[in-house]
């Protein structure tokens, strides 16, 4: 076609962020999402493609964006905390623990030792379900079905154990500013040694299908690297950062909760690209067994919640008995405890990087400001960057392997 | 407070007339908002704070003069260290500089705020709404913004509410 003359293409609020040949439609605008299935989730990428090569990616986020922060101002510091459930939907109960170390930073309270090691368990058996979630995904997006299967069935092991302890599989404020909402069940302990009796041959189980799977291997290995210079500047924390060959993991760096009492390693690996991710999760689901296994074999007796009952409910049998007791659970419940004046930050490993939550008081009962500060957000802002010039194939793995959560990104 | 850290709050307030505060063993330094991007350029330099983990802001409305805080959570991985810059702006202009040039992460994080607050940040490079559609009115983590709630809408009262709802516009 010689007489094809190349148009103006309107390319709107985007011509700052696209090269000059999208404006003369050389190459083309593809717009990925928000309903394809490989975003996982509500994302919406803008891609710019020369033939299939992306030459840029402009990711479009705020679906999911539900004003949490804003709600949050507006509830007492407990009735906040059921929010924070819905942010990571992957990681519910480390969320719970990152506001709740949080709102205990801000008004000075003590967590008892059963509790610091119950959450410990609990937070890493979130982890592997996490992780579970993402390696279903991640094989699933590049044609591996039967894994997606595997992953799911031993998730569900694991929320059954959540189930257990709290009555809710996913959204379970069962970690509570102070201690725990209740004494986990006497059936605990057998379920979760189940759990770290059938996993490990499991993870053995998915290595044998991926790591030395050549098709796998084909779509991987050197795709999307990120060196750690430019993990750090972009912010990108968790496994994104280690397995660009960063040594960093707030458990060891900045202890919370006991964990330098368990011996773990951190996984790093020096490639920084989407096969060197893959192998740092691997190996992460191994140490989380770890630590759950040395926080169960030693795990304390006794309270599971601070006294301090100006912050911590009373139990329901002193209430019948004690006057005291009954102000207390009554202000709690109605009015909620005063935060006071100031403002903290406190940061957790989540499965996806630094989980931090910036929280000020103001005297009142209701916390002034609260911000959270997601993995996601930080992680999916490198995108653009580590896409540029493959193919649109290994966008999608790419995009599986940062390990996205919309709700953590949106919030 | 760590030796380390007070050596560059006694930096800090030799040359770019910063003030601290402490609380709960966090130390929180006050910047004037011109010499924010120096000093984030200098402690990423001198220091190895290479990692930006916050940039949030916090409105103290109806407090006009300031009336936001802008807050720089920066960590470095190397000595292990946190520090909080926070800069004081002002309700008649709430500006301060863009931080792209020192971190990327500054970009979207930038972005947001200025969504959520309305502060500009000035020499932005990509000045869009990142959360909010394009074309929505006023900023939502304002004090002054109202939470909001939607009218629930019944038969006989249908068309009444339909006509004063907010309908995004096309």
């Amino acid at each position: 076609m010689s007489d094809y003359q190349l148009e103006e293409i309107p390319v709107g609020p985007y011509k700052h962020l696209v090269s000059e040949r999208a404006v003369t439609g050389e190459t083309m605008l593809l717009n990925m999402g928000p309903q394809h299935p490989s975003t996982h989730g509500v994302l919406r990428l803008l891609l710019e493609l020369d033939g299939e090569i992306i030459v840029n990616c402009i990711p479009d986020i705020g679906y999911l964006h539900t004003g949490v922060e804003k709600n949050m101002e507006a509830k007492t510091y407990l009735k906040a905390e059921v929010m924070s459930d819905r942010l990571d939907y992957m990681n519910p109960l480390g969320n719970n623990l990152a506001y709740c170390m949080a709102v205990e930073k801000l008004v000075d309270l003590d967590v008892p030792p059963r509790a610091q090691a119950l959450r410990v368990i609990l937070v890493e058996l979130q982890r592997i379900a996490s992780h579970l979630v993402w390696l279903g995904a991640f094989g699933l997006d590049l044609a591996a079905m039967s894994v997606f299967l595997y992953c799911f069935r031993e998730r569900e092991v694991i929320l059954d154990i959540f189930e257990l302890v709290s009555g809710q599989r996913m959204m379970t404020t069962y970690i509570r500013p102070g201690g725990l909402w209740r004494d986990v069940p006497v059936e605990f302990e057998a379920a979760v040694r189940n759990f770290l009796k059938i996993f490990p041959a499991r993870v053995d189980e998915y290595e044998a299908l991926l790591s030395k799977n050549p098709l796998l291997q084909d779509r991987i290995v050197g795709i999307g690297k990120l060196s750690a210079h430019d993990a750090l500047s972009y912010g990108v924390t968790g496994p994104m950062l280690r397995a660009s060959g960063v040594d960093w993991d707030i458990r060891k760096a900045r202890p919370y909760m006991g964990y330098e009492q368990y011996d773990f390693k951190i996984p790093t690996r020096p490639e920084g690209d989407t096969y060197a991710r893959y192998i740092v999760r691997i190996e992460e689901f191994r140490e989380s067994l770890k630590i759950i296994e040395q926080a169960l074999n030693k795990l304390p007796m006794g309270p599971i919640k601070s006294d301090d009952r100006k912050f911590v409910p009373p139990p329901r049998s002193e209430i019948g008995t004690s006057m005291e007791s009954l102000i207390h659970h009554f202000k709690l419940w109605t009015e909620g405890f005063p935060g006071p004046k100031g403002s903290i930050y406190n940061a957790v490993e989540s499965p996806r990087g630094e989980l931090g939550v910036y929280l000020e008081g103001d005297g009142g009962p209701k916390p002034y400001r609260v911000h959270w500060r997601t993995p996601s957000f930080n992680n999916l802002s490198v995108i653009s960057l580590i896409t540029r010039g493959h193919l649109v194939a290994d966008l999608i793995a790419i995009l599986a392997s940062v390990d996205i959560v919309l709700g953590d990104i949106d919030r | 407070m760590d030796n380390r850290l007070e050596k560059i709050v006694q930096v800090l307030q030799e040359n770019a007339g910063a003030t601290y505060e402490e609380f709960r063993g966090e130390l929180h330094i006050f910047i004037h908002a011109e010499q924010i991007v120096d000093v984030l350029t200098y402690l990423q330099d001198e220091h190895a704070f290479t990692l930006l983990s916050v940039l949030t802001a916090v409105d103290y409305w109806p407090q006009e003069n300031p009336r936001f805080h802008v807050i720089y959570q920066l960590t470095s991985l190397t000595q292990n260290m946190f520090i909080q810059l926070r800069v004081p702006v002002n309700a008649s202009q709430p500006r301060v500089p863009t931080a792209t040039g020192v971190f990327d992460v500054a970009n979207w994080r930038e972005r947001e705020v200025a969504d959520m607050f309305g502060i500009e940040f000035e020499g932005h490079p990509d000045p869009r709404r990142i959360l909010m559609p394009e074309d929505w009115d006023g900023h939502p983590l304002r004090r002054d913004y109202p939470l909001g709630y939607e009218e629930p809408q019944f038969s006989f009262n249908f068309e009444e509410i339909d006509l004063r709802k907010p309908y995004v516009k096309e």
